[in-house]
């Protein structure tokens, strides 16, 4: 997965490299969509859906709720066999056929079907891979059901499980909604039936309503679990009691179930009903209600705490303020009338990489920097990891901040050349996808040589009170030698 | 399921029942395509489909005879695919 994200970074740049300057710098427009359509599949599909479940959900989840395993392991290892078999069908489609897909990771119809591309490996690969996601998804669920140590009830499973639980939800219910839609589109190519052809009686929109039901669940696949380890890391770093657990736990389902229904939020203008434009516009606004409720559990967690300053809280810290740059940005796509002007410009992709990126990302980080001495049984330099996060925060804000600017004033996404009067901010924001990967090298490659020759870590190096911590590190097979109980007055969170 | 558990046994008659029910519905639901619903075409033909697919889960997979949490569990998801569909028919029947 690191490689996979290794060269989705690298399409990442490359498309950066060509916005440099106004014309064709290094590539045309047909290898331009082909290139951010890899990158979207990629970043997507094999790295974001899938990333903190399948990392620190499989490692961590059954020693959060004291299990010696999750459910079904062996339906665990089938998981990350049909991911593989999904990621090499999804990269196949760039290698033979007619050429890469270009029609970004969306697939719209008509186009995906039009298009002379390679379409059909790519679909059949984010398919397969929709399998992996839901395999995963009941897993969870019934381990969460089933295996929860004696004395840990419902109300005393750390935060990030409960996450994982939420997310587990929406993996089961949401995805099979992509697949018959991925379906839909493979038979409309080969077949010409005439689900999505206006020629045929079939209704474009259709194609944008299915793969939206899926695709908005499935940014809170990637978002809820990054809120999760944010939920971790704080009450740790404060060694003080999460502010309202419960509130917590009551956000993430709450956001998991409303967030089926705004997914119109993507289709503002693209013909449909204006009763649902309205109905759609209200729902996201409501759905952004229980995101800020955490941001203030998390604030008041950190009010008066007795606050220790390393890597993993510079994390939380740092995801915070993008998170809640990315999510004030939806609230100005989310209504209407900005969204009109806004929609398919630059603003949209300072949006979402603010929040996958910056959110999704950065927790990542924050919990390989939280998870990392009980994963590896090492410590890793702290001067290094500081040092790495402060150049690729600083770096990711030049990068992503200058799109909010070109999107306002009009530059449209998915184009490999601009108007001249775009050039200066297009040249800040490139510059700062070079920073940002420097320091991300940096962060990266600190891991690595700290996961070989690091100090022996202890078994819990930032006083934390999960079960986890009661652990030698790196566990052992079965985590537990003895199931451990939880007594009355023990819980996740539990400081003195 | 554990062995000692007692199963169910449902009698033929009531599987006959079912089954003629069924059939019923198949032509009901061919046969109100010859009226003309428009836009709510597509939501009779679902109409007629769930309650087949209820008949179907109920009796002849055993949900009504299985502990009511597996019932519930299902129940929550047809709610939820209700709800979809719901907010979806908001677009499509304002057009
Ligand atoms: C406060 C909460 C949020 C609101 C109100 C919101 C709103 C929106 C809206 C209205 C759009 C469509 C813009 C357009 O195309 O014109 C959009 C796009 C997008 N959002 Fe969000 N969003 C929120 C949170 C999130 C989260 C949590 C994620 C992911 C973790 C996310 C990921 C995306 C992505 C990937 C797109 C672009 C999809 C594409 O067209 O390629 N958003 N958002
Ligand atoms: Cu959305």
């Amino acid at each position: 997965m690191m490689a996979l994200f290794i060269v989705g970074l690298s399409l990442g740049l490359a498309m950066k490299f060509e916005l440099l300057a106004p014309g064709k710098t290094i590539m045309g427009a047909q290898d331009y969509n082909a290139t951010f359509t890899l990158h979207g599949i990629i970043m997507i599909f094999l790295i974001v859906v899938p990333g903190l479940p399948a990392v620190f959900g499989n490692f961590f989840l059954p020693i959060l709720i004291g299990a010696k395993d999750v459910a079904f392991p062996k339906l665990n290892l089938l998981s990350w066999w049909i991911y593989i078999v999904g990621a090499t069908i999804a990269i196949s489609s760039q290698f033979f056929g007619d050429g890469p897909p270009d029609t970004g990771w969306t697939f719209y119809a008509p186009y995906s079907f039009k298009t002379g591309t390679n379409m059909l490996p790519a679909v059949l690969g984010a398919f397969v891979l929709g399998f992996s996601s839901i395999v995963t998804g009941l897993n969870f669920i019934v381990t969460i059901h089933r295996l929860r140590c004696p004395g840990m009830g419902w109300f005393k499973m750390p935060l990030f499980v409960w996450s994982l639980y939420g997310t587990a939800w929406i993996q089961l219910l949401a995805t099979p909604i992509v697949g018959i839609t991925l379906v839909m589109v493979i038979l409309e190519r080969t077949l010409n039936i005439g689900f999505f052809d206006p020629a045929l009686g079939g209704d474009p929109i259709l194609y944008q309503h299915l793969f939206w039901i899926y695709s908005h669940p499935a940014v809170y696949i990637m978002i809820l679990p990054a809120m999760g380890v944010i939920s971790e890391i704080i009450p740790t770093f404060s060694q003080k009691h999460i502010f309202g657990y419960k509130a917590i736990i009551i956000s993430t389902m709450a956001i998991a179930f409303v967030g089926y229904f705004v997914w119109g939020h993507h289709m503002f203008t693209s013909g449909m009903s204006g009763t649902a434009l309205y109905t759609f516009s209200l729902l996201t606004f409501l759905v952004a209600i229980p995101s800020a409720i955490k941001v203030f559990n998390w604030v008041a967690t950190l009010h008066k705490a007795s606050i220790n300053l390393k890597t993993p809280l510079y994390w939380a810290l740092a995801f915070m303020f993008v998170f809640m740059v990315g999510g004030l940005s939806g609230m100005a796509l989310g209504a209407l009338a900005t969204d009109v002007y806004l929609h398919d410009t630059a603003f949209v992709v300072g949006h979402f990489h603010y929040i996958v990126f910056g959110g999704t990302g950065f927790a990542f980080l924050g919990a390989m920097h939280y998870w990392f001495p009980k994963m590896y049984g090492r410590m890793y330099d702290a001067q290094w990891a500081n040092t790495g996060l402060v150049i690729m925060f600083i770096g990711f804000n030049a990068l992503y901040a200058p799109m909010f600017y070109l999107g306002m004033i009009g530059m449209p996404r998915r184009y490999f050349d601009y108007l001249p009067q775009f050039h200066a901010a297009n040249i800040l924001s490139t510059m700062g996808s070079w920073v940002m990967a420097t320091g991300f090298f940096i962060v990266l490659i600190n891991l690595i040589r700290s996961s070989r020759n690091g100090a022996p870590a202890e078994v819990d190096p930032w006083h934390g009170k999960t079960l986890e911590w009661t652990v030698p590190s790196p566990p052992p097979v079965l985590n537990f030698d003895e199931i451990p109980t939880l007594g009355e007055d023990d819980g996740p969170y539990e400081y003195k | 399921m554990s062995s000692e558990e007692k199963h169910h046994i449902v009698s033929y008659k009531t599987y006959l029942f079912i089954l003629l029910g069924l059939i019923t519905l198949t032509l009901l639901s061919v046969g109100i395509t010859n009226i003309e619903l428009r836009e709510y075409t597509v939501a009779a033909a679902l109409i007629f489909a769930a309650i087949k697919s209820y008949f179907v889960l109920y009796y002849f997979m055993h949900l009504k005879y299985d502990k009511p949490l597996y019932r519930r569990m299902a129940m929550f998801v047809f709610l939820l695919f209700f709800a979809v569909l719901f907010v979806t028919f908001i677009d499509y029947v304002n057009r």
